[in-house]
């Protein structure tokens, strides 16, 4: 890249973003409300959440949360999905359940996740290990299921027991379709856990946000909690994007441009 | 008078009698191949030409023991073919190459139970000798087609086989490439005395590799005859004698040689 084309690309997205701001700033001023905070009062807002130390208490509480569930469905949705593509017997017959519960949204789930946990840090993580598990499993098997008999067929050509071609063979060959997934399901991961907050728990960022409307109509904090929510949604993925540029992988994303 | 090349000294490697195949489909059976029987000798270099979807590829799969045949045995060294195994290996096009590993990941994936030092030696010994020095960290998708199917050939080579089956392996590649590649193979099948399986369609190709090239007809493949190429390598592709044996096949597939 050019010096040139480099400053463009730090300059144009910072001038946009200074744009939208003033716009923002603009309308509250010209409308004049009392609900909705300037953008000055939502940054004195997010020193206030600092200077109480809920900034990093409760972004530390939605990412452990969002990791324990997600930890759990990688846990589980990896080996079943490879078994499943490995076995399509297995797969024709649980395909049906699964994709009979992949569209119900995981926000469905909630009175579920109540009843079998209380009100309580588990309802949330399993509202997230529920989300994140569809997209996982089924990425993993179809990954599987559309491994190459070429590849399969070069592997029992040297000799590899059932075994060693699953891991050498069969799991690094879906491994870019299981990143893909992988992604897909840390996106909606994050999307969930700030439901569930709202719901289940008193803590984390999607707590931050219902209970600052309903404690005093707090907007300026509901509006930095959400701009927490969302640059912290972007590191995730930007975290997750950078693992499918490891060269092992690399051959599975060509079609993406970096 | 070219002299015509001695039988064979080796004894037989590959024997395949009364070979039937058919797929079975919702509708019908296809019959595929038919009474296929064929000899091949130790050392020998075996082309099998016959147009696109005769079953000519059909039949390596099923010898290498990837396919089992509706009716009909392969012996190899005696023994029946009963699934594929490390002393037999089949070069696909170069798509076969696994793209999650190095050019030396991909060469020395078949020598997981040698000694650390020795598969390096290999793979260090098989990366020279299809000229890929300098690319042993490389994946695939950096690599040309060429490049790839030279990855390829060394993977099958690295595990010291007896028997290379090449399913029309050059197929993907341009056309110079393609005669450098031939001119590859051959130098490495005379350093290593490999037994070669060699699937073509393209008849110029067989005719300057094989020691005998097999002609198939169209689907249900039968073997319409058997062609010995008497000519030493390297072989002038300009001789009468090689051009006498192009042009018969080229008449015996029914094919006038012009254009």
């Amino acid at each position: 890249m050019t010096a040139r084309r480099r400053l463009e690309a730090v300059l144009l997205p910072a001038a946009a973003t200074a744009l939208l701001i003033a716009l923002w700033d603009a309308a509250v001023r010209w409308t004049g409300t009392s609900v909705f905070p300037s953008p000055e009062a939502v940054a004195r807002g997010f020193a206030e959440l600092a200077r109480k130390g809920l900034l990093l208490r409760y972004s530390r509480d939605s990412l452990l949360r969002v990791a324990a569930g997600y930890g759990a469905a990688l846990a589980v949705g990896i080996p079943a999905g490879v078994f499943l593509g490995w076995r399509p017997a297995a797969a024709r017959a649980v395909n049906p359940v699964i994709q009979l519960l992949r569209p119900i949204s995981p926000l469905a789930w909630i009175p579920v996740a109540i009843v079998l946990f209380g009100v309580s840090n588990v309802a949330a993580i399993f509202l997230i290990f529920l989300a994140s598990l569809f997209p996982i499993l089924v990425s993993a098997m179809n990954g599987v299921r559309g491994v190459p008999a070429m590849y399969r067929d070069a592997g029992r050509n040297f000799g590899l027991s059932q075994r060693a071609l699953l891991s050498r063979v069969v799991f690094p060959a879906a491994l870019p379709e299981i990143l893909t997934g992988l992604r897909l399901a840390l996106g909606i991961a994050w999307i969930v856990v700030v439901a569930a907050e709202m719901i289940a728990v008193d803590s984390g960022l999607g707590y931050l946000v219902i209970d600052s409307r309903n404690a005093g109509k707090r907007y300026d904090l509901v509006v930095a909690a959400m701009l927490l929510i969302g640059a912290i949604g972007l590191l995730l993925n930007i975290l997750v994007q950078r693992v499918s540029r490891l060269r092992a992988v690399r051959w599975g994303f060509r079609e993406e441009t970096p | 008078m070219i002299p015509v090349r001695e039988p064979l000294p080796g004894r037989m490697k590959i024997e395949i009698r009364g070979l039937h195949m058919a797929f079975r489909t919702e509708e019908n059976d296809v019959r595929v191949l038919e009474d296929i029987a064929l000899d091949v000798r130790e050392g020998e270099f075996v082309c099998i030409l016959g147009p696109s979807g005769c079953g000519k590829s059909t039949l390596l799969n099923i010898v290498a023991g990837f396919l089992a045949p509706t009716a009909g045995s392969v012996r190899i060294d005696g023994e029946e073919v009963r699934g594929p195994d490390p002393r037999r290996i089949f070069v696909f096009q170069e798509r076969g190459v696994f793209p999650w590993l190095t050019v030396e990941g991909n060469i020395g994936f078949g020598l997981g139970k040698l000694a650390r030092d020795e598969r390096e030696r290999r793979i260090a010994h098989y990366v020279r000798l299809v000229g890929l020095e300098g690319f042993e960290k490389a994946y695939p998708h950096e690599l040309s087609g060429g490049m790839k199917q030279r990855v390829e050939v060394a993977r099958a080579f690295a595990v010291d086989p007896d028997v290379l089956f090449l399913d029309e392996p050059f197929g993907a590649l341009d056309s110079i490439t393609r005669l450098v590649m031939r001119g590859e193979l051959l130098r490495i099948w005379r350093a290593e005395q490999k037994t070669i399986l060699f699937v073509t369609h393209d008849i110029e190709e067989s005719v300057q590799l094989a020691d005998r090239v097999v002609v198939m007809t169209a689907r249900p493949a039968k073997i319409r005859r058997i062609v010995p190429i008497n000519l030493p390598h390297p072989r002038d592709l300009s001789s009468r004698h090689y051009l006498e044996l192009r042009d018969g096949i080229f008449e015996e597939i029914g094919l006038a040689h012009k254009i």
